[in-house]
């Protein structure tokens, strides 16, 4: 049950920082979730948590930390799709897809997203197959 | 060497069941059976290449190569080491099988990485569907449906795909993903991603050219691919019927005939595996798996296929006990 609920506060979280476009503080957040009657140290906790897998990025402004999203949702949702549609170079059997149909023009709309360029993985020479390459990593990710 | 000529014709003849596999057409209509056919010819063919060196290395001891090992192993800590010619093929063994458990390893760990980062990031920025409510609904406009398999498997749509297709098409394209994360198909296809990944290993080793390497596991990666796709548009038009299916891969099939030619081959094409054909080859999936549908919904009778397919499960089944007896 724990974890539904972090998982939630998560989004919630998340949600609040990418509707205010811009850096926020601890308290900023847990005002803006004020309908949700969260504690100033919950809103931390949460915060914490998502700069530690990398959504969020902060830093310190006076006395007190600023936190902002470290890509956009829509960022997000592309490198999404990218999986999904085969095309982040990833092929290690992670996803059984039905079928997909995009266009060339998606398909750069969805580069264009994550601001990669559109060749960027194909990297020269022999390497272990399959092997993740850098152009799937949402730019900015902290791992 | 007599185990290693066993061996040697186990390799062959796996190859050449592999061979029929790949041009066979009966697979469609027995894929289950197919699908068990290749996992039981890959590994007879895995492990008579990992038996082979191991075989002609530790023939003096005469008794089987995993009774002989314990005893290599001792011989070599007390510094009695064999011929050089048994010793270099010994080493080449044990590395064979090393390699054969290490790319199996990778390719999973990998893969459990892939989709632990998706599932954080569906968590959050998919949204859930009121009339579908343990589906994930991506917000982008492109097509798209898939399994993200796991312990808990999840099913995700694109709006593309909800806009594409109606309510009882969409029904049809849930119920093929589910049967993917029901019958674990990512497992099913994780020994041939592996099997790539070693091929690929090995050309890397042996630092040849990219244009030397063998096109077969690729193929069969493919093959098998296809089969699983197969499988899971049985299980849905068990449940939706053949027409709702044939129309929902038939949507999917005119959207994506409006990309441009090599559009979705943009990525990869110069990494060996995958690349550009992953692009071309499942739109030609997709036109295989509507002729399929099509077939079966006029209902020929599969009595031959089946037929073919117990015939070509039980010669796997003999390819594959002969090196487990061999090597034992």
């Amino acid at each position: 049950m724990n974890t539904n609920r972090l998982g939630d506060l998560e989004r919630a979280v998340m949600d609040a920082l990418w509707d205010r476009e811009a850096p926020a503080t601890v308290r900023e957040v847990a005002e803006q979730l004020a309908d949700r009657k969260l504690a100033y140290t919950t809103v931390m906790t949460v915060l914490d948590r998502l700069t530690g897998k990398g959504f969020v990025t902060r830093e310190r402004v006076g006395r007190a930390w600023s936190y902002r999203p470290t890509a956009s949702r829509e960022a997000y949702i592309a490198q999404l799709m990218l999986d999904a549609l085969d095309l982040a170079g990833s092929r290690d059997a992670a996803l059984v897809r039905f079928a997909r149909s995009v266009t060339g023009e998606e398909a750069e709309i969805l580069r264009a997203a994550l601001g990669e360029p559109a060749r960027g993985e194909a990297g020269p020479g022999p390497r272990p197959r399959g092997r993740r390459t850098r152009g799937e990593r949402v730019p900015g990710e902290q791992r | 060497m007599i185990t290693a000529a066993y061996l040697a014709g186990v390799l062959l003849a796996s190859q050449a069941v592999m061979w029929a596999l790949l041009r066979a057409r009966w697979t469609w209509r027995a894929t289950r059976t197919a699908i068990l056919t290749w996992q039981a010819v890959g590994l007879a063919w895995a492990l008579s290449a990992v038996g082979i060196p191991l075989a002609i290395g530790l023939e003096p001891y005469g008794r089987g190569v995993l009774g002989a090992l314990p005893a290599f192993a001792a011989d070599a800590a007390r510094g009695q080491l064999p011929a050089p010619g048994r010793l270099a093929a010994i080493c080449l063994g044990l590395l064979l099988g090393v390699l054969f458990v290490a790319t199996h390893v990778t390719s999973l760990v990998q893969a459990i990485r892939t989709r632990a980062r998706h599932r954080a990031l569906l968590a959050l920025v998919a949204r859930r569907d009121a009339a579908t409510p343990d589906v994930f609904v991506l917000d982008h406009p492109a097509a798209a449906a898939y399994c993200l398999p796991g312990l808990r498997s999840t099913v995700v749509v694109s709006a593309g795909a909800l806009a594409l297709l109606d309510r009882a098409e969409l029904a049809a394209v849930l119920s093929h993903e589910r049967a993917h994360a029901l019958e674990r198909h990512d497992l099913v296809l994780l020994p041939f991603t592996a099997l790539c990944r070693f091929i690929e290993l090995c050309r890397w080793i042996a630092r040849r050219p990219v244009r030397s390497a063998p096109r077969w596991p690729r193929s069969a990666y493919e093959a098998v691919a296809l089969l699983i796709e197969m499988r899971a548009d049985d299980r849905a038009l068990r449940q939706h019927g053949a027409g709702r299916l044939a129309a929902a891969l038939q949507r999917f099939a005119a959207t994506g005939v409006a990309a441009p030619a090599g559009a979705l081959g943009v990525v990869g094409s110069g990494d060996g595996f995958g690349g550009a054909a992953v692009g071309g080859r499942t739109d030609d999936h997709l036109a295989m798996r509507i002729e399929r549908v099509r077939e079966l919904q006029r209902g020929r009778s599969a009595w031959l296929a089946r037929a073919l397919a117990v015939y070509a499960l039980s010669v796997a089944l003999v390819l594959l006990a002969t090196p487990i007896h061999l090597l034992g």
